[in-house]
């Protein structure tokens, strides 16, 4: 077991763990914070995508001593004091969420895209969403959720 | 099934000296692991045999892209979201550009690291193609001190490279001469994300009046290495780019192809693609 500090959605966590625990399995079963999907478990669909320190990233790849030090934001992290976030509601209103699985991992995917460009064109989105699979929607919807979000500014 | 993580060592050094120590004299074998994105794979399914790991991630004396007078070097530990967004790179070496753009999805590209594309050693693997017509450099390290080989000779033989236990890539060294070249790189695969190539194709070549003076063809999942097309190449040195010409490039490359069978494609699916991405590069020239 070894001692593991990070911060998660803003707060300081130190946990006990494997080293190679996933962060996944961390997020999930140390932190209850469930919003973090497994799907794959090989980085495929991108069910697990949270951020950290900046960059999208599949929690299901990551041994967690290498979050050691590490920020990182959840789906839990996104909302902003119980209210949904731009990005959440622009998702609602679209239609861009059925089953809701692939949901938390599009929505930093979306967090993600936005912050590096605020203006993406639906090559882009499709692009920054493309490690995201989704077996309801069909995606349309999904990418006029993030069109959404994008012309209202969310990611700011 | 899932592997029982509480098996598994993993210990992360903070230092590029540090780690070269513990896999030059630690009396047990540790394997290296990076972004972790093709180990940690085989952790989820249960399937990962190393027991003992050593983290190589974010060593800054691996994670570094440096522009020289007439080279680029990259760090082992250069991610693919790195490589693509280094301006030299994208000027220099767009075949490499474009290569690191097609691996994986973006959050894979966060992660993956050129030096673990490089010593994974997939025949499917998206950059070693690029860094084959490239003919780019790899320097490898060791307490033992340090080599340097041509990328063409790593690869040995299926998933076998020039590496020793005690030895790890450094970096990869690629002159930036190619302005007189034309160039071109094409994956096929079931999407543009995530795919893992069925075939995929690189080159360069440089004419002079229609006769071809210089190139170099290399291609992913054709033979049981990433793979320079050498007799390809030979037949086409020196000859005037005439459909004759390229009936016999395309007859040379599916006898010099040796590809498989698998979940991803046929044989003769990627023998007969491969001659088609080489035809639509020697139309282009």
């Amino acid at each position: 077991m070894t001692q593991i500090h990070l911060t998660i959605n803003g707060k300081q966590e130190t946990i006990e763990a494997p080293p190679m625990k996933r962060l996944l399995d961390v997020l999930r079963e140390d932190l209850q914070l469930t919003g973090t999907k497994e799907g794959c478990g090989e980085g495929e669909c991108g069910a697990c995508a949270v951020i950290l320190n900046g960059d999208l990233i599949n929690s299901c790849l990551i041994p967690i001593l290498q979050a050691e030090g590490t920020e990182i934001t959840t789906i839990e992290g996104i909302a902003i004091d119980e209210k949904l976030h731009p990005i959440q509601q622009c998702f609602l209103e679209n239609g861009g969420a059925q089953c809701g699985i692939c949901t938390p991992g599009m929505i930093l995917a979306t967090h993600h895209l936005l912050e590096k460009n605020p203006k993406p064109t639906l090559l882009q989105i499709q692009e920054g969403l493309n490690g995201n699979l989704c077996r309801c929607t069909g995606y349309t919807r999904i990418f006029e959720a993030v069109r959404a979000a994008a012309l209202i500014g969310a990611a700011r | 099934m899932r592997s029982n993580v509480a098996q598994y060592d993993l210990t992360a050094p903070t230092t590029l000296d540090a780690v070269l120590e513990i896999l030059a004299n630690s009396p047990e074998n540790y394997t290296p692991i990076a972004g972790g994105t093709e180990l940690m794979v085989a952790l989820g399914a249960g399937h990962l045999q190393p027991r003992k790991l050593i983290s190589l991630w974010n060593l800054e004396e691996l994670r570094f892209i440096e522009e020289a007078t007439d080279a680029i070097i990259i760090g082992a530990g250069s991610t693919f979201t790195d490589i693509r967004n280094h301006p030299a790179i994208a000027k220099h070496l767009p075949l490499l550009t474009q290569a690191a753009s097609w691996t994986g999805s973006i959050a894979n590209q966060n992660r993956a690291t050129i030096g673990g594309n490089i010593v994974n050693a997939s025949p499917a693997a998206d950059t070693p193609p690029a860094l084959l017509v490239y003919d780019a450099t790899l320097t490898l390290v060791s307490i033992r001190g340090e080599r340097t080989i041509p990328y063409r000779d790593f690869h040995l033989s299926y998933k076998k490279i020039d590496l020793a236990p005690d030895e790890l890539l450094h970096s990869i060294t690629i002159l930036s001469n190619f302005k007189s070249y034309k160039t071109y790189i094409r994956k096929v695969g079931t999407r543009n994300a995530q795919a893992i190539s069925k075939v995929a194709l690189a080159a360069i070549a440089r004419t002079d009046n229609n006769i071809i003076e210089t190139i170099r063809i290399a291609a992913a999942s054709l033979r049981e290495i990433p793979t320079r097309l050498y007799a390809t190449e030979q037949s086409l040195i020196n000859k005037p780019l005439t459909p004759k010409t390229i009936a016999h490039a395309r007859t040379t490359l599916i006898n010099e192809s040796k590809p498989i069978d698998d979940i991803r494609s046929t044989s003769k699916y990627r023998t007969a693609a491969a001659a088609n991405l080489l035809e639509e590069f020697l139309r282009s020239l």
